[in-house]
């Protein structure tokens, strides 16, 4: 059997990039073994906690349910792109100021999951970013300051437009 | 997990080509079970089959006989498409039931049937719909209701050398409606205790005909035939679902595991069903 690694040419937060893994590696494992991306963070491996989440052409996802090789051709974004060149983004700055964290480990994944949403919808109602956010599990903070933290950066980002 | 080869055919012949060379290749939709089944060790390959780059398996298309679904379709493309939802509300629903955001953007409704679940959300939904599934070889193509598709707890119809294609799902007629309802302990993220997919079509004051099906009670989706049978030429009035619920009540198999008994189980296969055609009733009166 040809047990050759895959040779993947992909975009990451916005920059072409390009990497050669095993086809078992998932694209979490690729994010932080290969490229050194290691603000992606490994919770449960299987998809529940949501700690791993990217977006892969602008959908969140589980990147521990997404194989390496299939980011071929795809756009990633991860944590490590949502900064923009001037500063925090608005999200990462309210749960900074609401004190949205505890541990930390979690938040990358709602950082960019709540991204995925506030980029669809500007305004959410705080069911449907509990909804939304099902799939991203923290363990410290009750949850309720991660809500108000969106909903903070929601309304912050608005007057930005304005 | 083991070490695997991948590859992504893009159209079905190629895919046959990798199927034949690797009779235990696995197919590789949105990966929510394969990757976490394989890093488990309980599913094994030397292949992994992408399915993703078909086009028939990519396929969502609504025509005037029906929908045609994709078997790798993800499950946010089917809620995510406002005309699709609005033809076919339940399956939508459905679709934004299973898992939570970043599983629905990967996971698809003919994976979870592939799956065979006993538990699958939206397999109860696809039998009360008269989804038919279109299973392609390279020797040629046959269907299959969605019904006979699940023969054991995670095992398939599929025979080696073939692949789901997709699922077709009629158009549904004026006046009628489908519902799941599931059962959990929490809000979100959970896997059913027990769930019941109904459809039903009324003509004029009485329902025409019906169809029931049930999860997490069975070694597979339970098709139950008689339920639905019984409403047929019955008022369209809650009155008339008791004996549905009932005789889902009866076709109910239970085991007892972590999530509950047989006998709460077979309770709440009785209170699903009869919750379900209340809502399906309720809809239906209003889709002219």
């Amino acid at each position: 059997m040809p047990m050759a690694k895959v040779h993947v040419q992909t975009t990451i937060n916005g920059e072409a990039a390009d990497f050669l893994c095993e086809p078992r590696q998932s694209l979490l494992e690729c994010l932080r073994d290969i490229l050194t991306l290691t603000g992606t963070k490994e919770g449960c491996n299987d998809g529940n906690c949501g700690a791993c989440t990217v977006l892969l052409d602008g959908r969140a996802v589980t990147s521990c349910l997404v194989l390496g090789v299939e980011a071929e051709g795809r756009s990633i974004t991860t944590i490590e792109g949502i900064a923009g060149g001037s500063g925090l983004h608005p999200l990462q700055q309210a749960f900074l100021e609401d004190a949205a964290l505890q541990c930390g480990i979690c938040t990358p994944g709602f950082i960019v999951a709540a991204k995925a949403l506030l980029d669809q919808e500007p305004h959410p109602t705080e069911e449907r970013i509990r909804r939304y956010l099902a799939n991203n599990l923290c363990r410290c903070t009750g949850y309720d300051k991660i809500i108000r933290a969106i909903q903070h950066a929601a309304s912050q980002m608005e007057e930005a437009k304005a | 997990m083991k070490w695997f080869d991948y590859v992504a055919p893009r159209s079905l012949g190629e895919a046959f080509q990798h199927l034949a060379s690797h009779p235990g290749a696995r197919f590789l939709a949105g990966g929510t079970d394969l990757l976490v089944q394989m890093r488990a060790g309980r599913k094994e390959t030397d292949l992994v089959i992408d399915l993703k780059h078909i086009p028939e398996l990519m396929e969502l298309r609504d025509s005037p006989e029906g929908l045609t679904l994709g078997a790798a379709v993800p499950c946010c493309a089917i809620y995510g498409d406002s005309g699709i939802s609005r033809a076919y509300p339940a399956l939508a629903e459905v679709a934004n039931l299973i898992g939570g955001t970043q599983i629905q953007s990967r996971a698809s409704i003919g994976g979870n049937l592939a799956n065979a679940a006993p538990s699958a959300d939206s397999i109860p939904l696809l039998i009360a719909l008269g989804a038919v599934c279109r299973i392609a070889s390279a020797a040629g193509e046959r269907t299959m209701p969605a019904e006979e598709f699940c023969t054991a707890p995670g095992v398939n119809a599929l025979r080696s050398g073939e692949l789901l294609v997709s699922l077709h799902i009629p158009k549904p007629g004026p006046r009628s409606a489908a519902q799941y309802l599931r059962f959990i302990p929490r809000n979100e993220m959970d896997i059913a205790v027990a769930g019941a997919g109904v459809s039903l079509v009324l003509d004029n004051g009485t329902i025409r005909s019906a169809r029931v099906a049930l999860s997490s009670v069975a070694p597979t989706p339970l098709f139950v035939k008689a339920a639905g049978d019984a409403l047929a030429g019955r008022p369209a009035a809650k009155e008339s679902l008791g004996t549905a619920a009932e005789l889902a009540r009866e076709a109910a198999r239970p085991i007892t595991d972590m999530r509950g008994t047989p006998d709460y189980r077979r309770h709440l296969c009785a209170v699903l069903t009869r919750r379900a055609l209340e809502a399906a009733l309720a809809k239906a009166k209003e889709n002219n």
